[in-house]
């Protein structure tokens, strides 16, 4: 089956908004979770660390942490209880600071001034 | 003034809250959501249309009724609400909240109202990508206006089955089962019990039932959800007779009713017990819901009583308070009398659609227990011989409840299959302690921000 896991059953008359998930602009409605515009389009939101599975999401009441995915400056989201916002940029698998540290910015800035 | 902490802002948060501020307390609610209301009556985000009604059906004179009182008792400055934000951890009287920023909370007094989770049961392959809880559906449906997949089979047992089932065909979503692994013998007893208790919900309860139609099967056992790349393609379930069946299908619901989230409550230093109704460890309270010094539950975090019995245990709390506090309280006799049919009804409830002790017990070795790091139910089995038959002890080994839910969705399998190992059961198999942070945190909001004091 191609396309998105979710089906959109009733709210449908609602503006556009526009994101960017692992590279590929892809369009919400505002209102939309994270969770809900990702799956609309696609099957899954990220890969399982522990299996070979995909995930999508669990409980989408942010009890089970199923639905974490990235925004590309590396901070964490939780897909069910977060709102999307216009121009997101939003990865399924963490980005090259996986560590707790600075904001990824610095943390650009600082890799630019060794290199 | 008596500072006042609820945590939740459910049915239970929103009349304790209430109750308070009748009194002159101005209590602060921390709620994870944008919008109150909790999960059963949970509100769409702003610029949704679909009508109390639509969304609530026979339960919408109540939900209107809940997010107005709310939404005034805010708007004239009665209470505090502290939206989208998790309470991480209790010390010495502060709470720690993580939210954009992050907050220290202080309190005089504490109302627990954190409410259940859905209370789930492996089934072999419920770790595909597209197997939700049954609860994750029914926010879908309601605060998203979406369906969970193209063609839905939903397992279990509950009141959320037939709710949630009757709620999705009635938006027009497809649902190729409804599999209920209560048999319909027991269905009857306990039935019984919940129309003496509440005749009229119990009739509704009915009626929603038939509505499904040659959709419902009762007494089944569920056997695998099988899948492909992209999800799950089928369940594969025994029906009542013994017969293997199987279901095509894009997507799975799962839940068998509800599971008390005792985190908060843990943290806050109540005592838990076992309870052999609802086949779970409830908090310790009083009749009113006190459970400590200053320290008051309420709702399903308490007792599964469901938003009915939510709203009279807020209310119970609340009075609890203001009595120690030596203010002028409402008399709880009446909401007592009525909590105590609420009672009557979930036990009722429980026998007719109890947890699937035996399918537990029964599951094969390769079966996921836990979904958050994929160990199954032969890893656990195998860390018993090492670690005993204690749930903290084979976690700590085995790693069954150590992983980013934290426990609440593998915890009470873990202790049947522990139990079932030990010759023994889940009440002998202990209780996994609370740790914060109550929710997975990141280590950079403690190390970059300096918390923000209590909002104004």
């Amino acid at each position: 089956m191609t396309g998105g896991r979710l089906v959109r059953l009733a709210e449908s008359a609602r503006a556009p908004v526009e994101f960017i998930f692992d590279g590929e602009a892809l369009t919400g409605l505002e209102g939309d979770t994270v969770l809900t515009a990702i799956l609309l389009s696609r099957r899954a939101l990220r890969d399982a660390e522990f299996g070979p599975e995909a995930r999508a999401g669990f409980c989408l009441m942010g009890a089970c942490q199923d639905c974490w995915v990235w925004q590309e400056g590396g901070a964490r989201l939780r897909a069910c209880s977060t709102p999307l916002r216009e121009g997101m940029r939003l990865r399924s698998a963490p980005g090259g600071t996986q560590w707790p540290g600075p904001p990824a910015d610095a943390e650009r800035d600082r890799s630019g001034d060794s290199a | 003034m008596t500072r006042v902490l609820i945590i939740g802002a459910g049915p239970a948060g929103i009349r304790a809250a209430e109750t308070l501020a009748a009194a002159g307390l101005n209590p602060v609610v921390v709620d994870e959501a944008a919008r109150a209301g909790g999960q059963i009556y949970r509100r769409p985000p702003e610029g949704f249309t679909r009508t109390p009604e639509k969304l609530y059906g026979s339960e919408a004179a109540k939900a209107r009724a809940l997010h107005a009182t709310f939404d005034r008792l805010v708007a004239e400055g009665k209470v505090t609400h502290l939206p989208q934000r998790s309470v991480m951890a209790l010390h010495g009287g502060t709470a720690h909240v993580l939210g954009e920023t992050r907050q220290e909370i202080p309190y005089d007094r504490l109302i627990v109202a954190t409410g259940a989770t859905d209370r789930l049961a492996p089934v072999p392959g419920w770790q595909a990508g597209g197997v939700y809880s049954l609860g994750a559906a029914q926010i879908a449906l309601k605060a998203q206006g979406v369906a969970l997949g193209r063609r839905i089979v939903l397992a279990g047992s509950g009141p959320l089955l037939t709710l949630l089932a009757t709620q999705l065909v009635a938006s027009g979503a497809e649902v190729a089962a409804v599999l209920d692994t209560a048999p319909m013998r027991q269905q009857v007893r306990g039935g019984l019990r919940m129309a003496l208790a509440r005749p009229w919900v119990t009739l509704r309860g009915l009626r929603l039932r038939a509505a499904l139609g040659r959709r419902y099967h009762a007494g089944v056992t569920l056997t695998g959800i099988e899948s492909d790349a992209t999800g799950p393609t089928a369940m594969a379930w025994r029906d009542a007779k013994g017969r293997d069946r199987r279901t095509d299908c894009d997507t799975v619901g799962l839940g068998w009713h509800l599971r008390s989230d005792g985190t908060i409550a843990d943290l806050a230093g109540a005592a838990f017990d076992w309870d052999t109704d609802f086949a779970q460890w409830l908090p310790r309270a009083d009749p009113l819901g006190r459970a400590g010094e200053g320290l008051y539950l309420a709702g399903d975090g308490l007792r599964i009583l469901g938003a009915d019995g939510a709203e009279l245990a807020g209310r119970a709390a609340a009075t609890a308070c203001l009595q120690d506090l030596g203010l002028p309280h409402p008399d709880p006799a009446r909401t007592l009398r009525r909590l105590g049919r609420m009672h009557r009804f979930a036990q009722g409830m429980m026998q007719a659609f109890p947890w699937p002790a035996q399918m537990v017990r029964d599951l094969p070795d390769t079966a996921t227990v836990c979904r958050c790091e994929g160990i199954s139910a032969g890893d656990l089995r195998g860390t018993l011989p090492l670690s005993g038959p204690e749930a903290n002890r084979a976690k700590s080994l085995g790693r069954v409840g150590m992983g980013r839910c934290q426990g609440r969705y593998c915890q009470l399998a873990g202790a049947e299959i522990i139990a079932a190992a030990a010759g023994s059961a889940p009440r002998d198999v202990g209780r996994l302690r609370a740790q914060p942070p109550a929710r997975p945190a990141p280590i950079g909001a403690w190390l970059n921000t300096p918390a923000e004091g209590e909002a104004e």
